[in-house]
Formats: structure tokens, C-alpha cells, sequence
């Protein structure tokens, strides 16, 4: 057991598994999101009162569902290197952080872009908007946080320390915000309670959503691995890799 | 000699189990309490940011007396929320820089308790003085008259929250030089429960619905801080200081 997950968490082994992986990936992502995207923008009913506005759904949902998605699985990673001292776990983390504050960024945006024609205005302090908000500013803590370090090591750990702590909190901003939103004022909208989707409109979604998660495994396996190559670029293997490749 | 030698060692060994973990909480306390009594500047300049940031919303927004009494709970929470954070840098600096924070590193007590200790004086310097300043800056914004003791509590009682989240970002940062603005961006976005939670507990008391649940939930806030926080201003602090 043991000796497995130090194998795993070998940066060389995981350059070779993962060298295996990585075009299964892309291609599940590619195919599901390439389906999802012209079934849902072309052939997908149109909303009976939002029109073909509704359509960046497609984009904003999956994007929505991945920035906290990344949050969970970076501070899942921070908590494997602090505990087992596991390298390949914070490359992952560090690469993970830029990743999910873009995310948060999008699905901010698109929830912008969609709100100005079917709310009649481009921001609102809705619940779900201010915690997205606050999610992005934990994003933009933890790589600032990394950056400011000197040591590598150091920053890597201190990132890790408030992605846990981070991960910890989300939840009671979460429920605090919600509690706030319904105490200023009555819902008038909500973006979850839309007379519930036709399967025609469910279906593209779903492919979208599932198309996102297999673009994020292969987008943080391709960058863990330009991070080990980067970080142990000192080591006999990389430089090995180096000369074949030449 | 040798016997001699063996005497000393022995005495040693009989001196180390008295420094349990009240003494050195309490010697820490009382050491943070002399230093903070000595340096009373550090207590005054965040009540007067406090005071100062208050004064610069009727000028900014409008001195109409019914508008600002709709925004005072706000206001004076965050003004009191970044007037915590302005005094979070100094934290540890000072240890940091002088070479104690080593020595609380090494002493044979969990570290994650003796912070407790430097959190517990921050909050009796900082969050206790802008709690019993609130009420008089209260008074400039004319808040309505039922709520300045509801204001004082949750004051008191969600700053403890702020001081000790504040430390894991302050002890994150101690080694950094330029750490100041990042610390309030790491800070700031974790202490959004407790400020919505503290004004909702203000607004509640002008409206005259029951304050209790608010206060509750600060103090739940407070709880889970209290638990949880130390182990991660500790493992924030070995952090900053082997780096």
C-alpha cells in the first residue's frame, strides 16, 4: 500500500502514466464537448421565455460546477502533500489554482452576459453571484500567496495551509451568504428554480458538464507534467528525456 | 565531576515537568500584555483608523442623519473589520523579527495553544477597545437608539473570530516583507460570515426582531475558530519561519 502510493506520487512515475492518459483525455473532453456544444447551441429547443439567450447555460453551468470542483480537489491535493510529503499532489495544486480561478472568471462572466438580457442589468448581489465573487477572490489569495514565497517549498506550503483552511470556510460563506441574500430581500428569481428542463435542453448539459470535468483531468495532467519536468529538471531522468528527445 | 555533572542533569530533569501548558500559556499572555502596555501607540492607531474611517463616510455619501442611520451597521462593522486588520500585521512581526517566535517554536508546549495565548492579547488590545468604541461613533451616524448594545456584543463577541482568523493569515505572511496587502487579501474574504453575520445582528435589533440567532451563530462562528484556528496559525507559523 505504502509503497504504491510513493510510486504513484514519483514525479517520474506519474510523467510515464500519465504520458498514457493524457490523449484518452483529451479526446473524451474534445468529442464531449464538441457534441455537447453544437447540440446544445444548434439543435437544443429554444427557452419558451428566455429565448436562445438560456443557450450559455451550456458554458456557464460546467464552468460554475468546476470552480468549485478545483477548489475541493486543490485542497484535496494541498492536504496529500502536507501529510505525505507527496510533491507530484502540490505540482497538481499549483497548477489547479490558476486553472479554477479562470473558471470562477467565466462562469462570473457568462452569468453576467446572460443576466443583462434576462435580468435587465449585469451584476446583482444574488447569493450564488456573491459567493462565486468571494470564491474567486480565495482563488486569487491562495496564488498570490504562492507567488510572494521565495523558498518554492515554503510558498508551496503556505498555499497549501490556506487552500485547507479556504476549502473549510467555503461552506459557511456558502450558507452565510444564502442566509444573508434571503434577509435583504425576497427571492424575485432565482437561477435554480427555472420550470425544470426539458430533457432535450438536460441532455447537451449534461455533456457539456462531463466534457468540462474530462478538459479539467486533462488540462492538469498536461500542466503537472510541464511542472515536474520544470521542478526536476536538475534530475538524471529529465535530462535523460531531454537528450532522447533532441 | 562526573557525579557532579550527573547531580545537575538530574536537577534538570526535575525542573522541566513544571512548565506545563497553563504556565507557559499564561506567561505568554502576560508577556503580550506588558509589550502591548509599553507600546500603547499600536493600541490607539487602529481606533483611531476606526474613528477616522467613520468620519469619512458623511463627508463622502451624505450627512443626512436618516440615510446614514440605514447604513451604520454596516459601516461600523466594516470600518471595525478593517481597523483588525490594519493590527494583524504587527501580530507576530515583532517576534518574528526579534527571534522569539523561534523560541515558541522550540518550547516543549503545543504551539498551536501558546498562539492562543499572543490571540488572546491581540483580541483584548484590538477587538474589545473597537467594540467599546462602536457606540460612540454609533451616535455620530445616528443609529437608532435600541441597538448600541446588540452593536457592542457583536462587536465583541465577532472579533474574536476576526482575531483569530486574522492570525492564519498574519502568520502566513510574517516572513514575507511586503506582506501587508496580501494579508488582507487572504483575510478578507474568510471574515465575510462573521461581518454579515454582526450586522445582521445590528439591523435585527433596529428593526426589533430577536437578535439571539444572530449572536448565536457569531458565537458559533467564534467556536469553530476558536477549535480549528490554532492548528492552522501553528503549522502557518513553522511555515514562515523555516522558509
Amino acid at each position: 500500500m505504502w509503497a504504491f502510493i510513493h510510486k504513484v506520487g514519483s514525479p517520474k512515475w506519474f510523467y510515464t502514466i500519465s504520458a498514457r492518459l493524457l490523449p484518452w483525455c483529451w479526446t473524451l473532453a474534445v468529442t464531449l464537448i464538441l457534441v455537447g456544444s453544437i447540440w446544445g447551441l444548434a439543435f437544443a429547443p429554444a427557452d419558451y421565455q428566455q429565448g436562445d439567450s438560456f443557450r450559455i447555460i451550456y458554458v456557464h453551468v460546467p464552468a460554475a460546477f468546476l470552480a468549485q470542483s478545483i477548489f475541493v480537489s486543490m485542497a484535496v491535493a494541498a492536504l496529500i502533500f502536507m501529510v505525505w510529503k507527496i510533491k507530484v499532489a502540490d505540482m497538481a495544486a499549483a497548477v489547479m489554482a490558476p486553472l479554477g480561478a479562470v473558471m470562477t472568471f467565466v462562469a462570473l462572466f457568462t452569468g453576467s452576459v446572460w443576466g443583462m438580457p434576462t435580468w435587465g442589468t449585469w451584476w446583482i448581489w444574488d447569493a450564488r453571484l456573491t459567493s462565486m465573487l468571494i470564491l474567486l477572490f480565495l482563488y486569487l489569495g491562495v496564488i498570490a500567496l504562492r507567488g510572494a514565497f521565495t523558498s518554492r517549498d515554503s510558498g508551496a506550503r503556505a498555499a497549501s495551509v490556506l487552500a485547507m483552511v479556504g476549502v473549510i470556510n467555503i461552506p459557511v460563506i456558502k450558507y452565510s451568504v444564502d442566509w444573508w441574500y434571503t434577509l435583504h430581500q425576497p427571492a424575485s428569481f432565482s437561477i435554480t428554480s427555472r420550470p425544470s428542463m426539458p430533457v432535450e435542453m438536460w441532455w447537451p448539459l449534461l455533456l457539456m458538464v462531463l466534457g468540462f470535468y474530462a478538459f479539467f483531468i486533462a488540462m492538469t495532467l498536461m500542466r503537472t507534467r510541464s511542472e515536474v519536468l520544470r521542478r526536476e529538471a536538475g534530475k538524471h531522468w529529465v535530462r535523460e528525456l531531454a537528450a532522447g528527445g533532441a | 565531576m562526573p557525579s557532579s555533572d550527573k547531580g545537575a542533569s538530574s536537577a534538570v530533569e526535575m525542573v522541566e515537568p513544571r512548565g506545563g501548558l497553563g504556565v507557559a500559556m499564561a506567561a505568554i499572555f502576560k508577556r503580550d500584555l506588558i509589550l502591548a502596555a509599553r507600546r500603547r501607540s499600536d493600541i490607539l492607531n487602529p481606533l483611531a483608523f476606526f474613528a477616522l474611517v467613520i468620519t469619512l463616510f458623511p463627508l463622502g455619501i451624505s450627512p443626512q442623519q436618516a440615510l446614514l442611520a440605514t447604513i451604520a451597521p454596516g459601516l461600523l462593522w466594516v470600518a471595525a473589520l478593517l481597523a483588525t486588520l490594519l493590527s494583524l500585521d504587527a501580530l507576530f512581526r515583532a517576534d518574528f523579527d526579534d527571534g522569539s517566535l523561534e523560541q515558541l517554536l522550540l518550547a516543549p508546549q503545543p504551539l498551536s495553544a501558546l498562539v492562543l495565548g499572543k490571540v488572546a492579547v491581540h483580541w483584548l488590545m484590538t477587538g474589545l477597545p473597537l467594540a467599546l468604541m462602536a457606540p460612540l461613533l454609533g451616535l455620530l451616524l445616528a443609529l437608532p437608539g435600541e441597538s448600541y448594545l446588540v452593536l457592542s456584543l457583536s462587536l465583541a463577541l465577532g472579533s474574536v473570530s476576526l482575531s483569530l482568523i486574522g492570525a492564519i493569515g498574519a502568520a502566513l505572511t510574517v516572513g514575507l516583507s511586503r506582506g501587508g496587502v496580501l494579508l488582507s487579501l487572504l483575510v478578507l474574504p474568510l471574515n465575510i460570515p462573521v461581518l454579515i453575520f454582526g450586522t445582521g445582528a445590528v439591523q435585527a435589533a433596529i428593526i426589533g426582531n430577536p437578535v439571539g440567532p444572530h449572536l448565536a451563530i457569531l458565537g458559533a462562528l467564534c467556536c469553530g475558530a476558536l477549535m480549528l484556528a490554532p492548528f492552522a496559525i501553528a503549522a502557518s507559523l513553522r511555515i514562515s519561519i523555516n522558509g
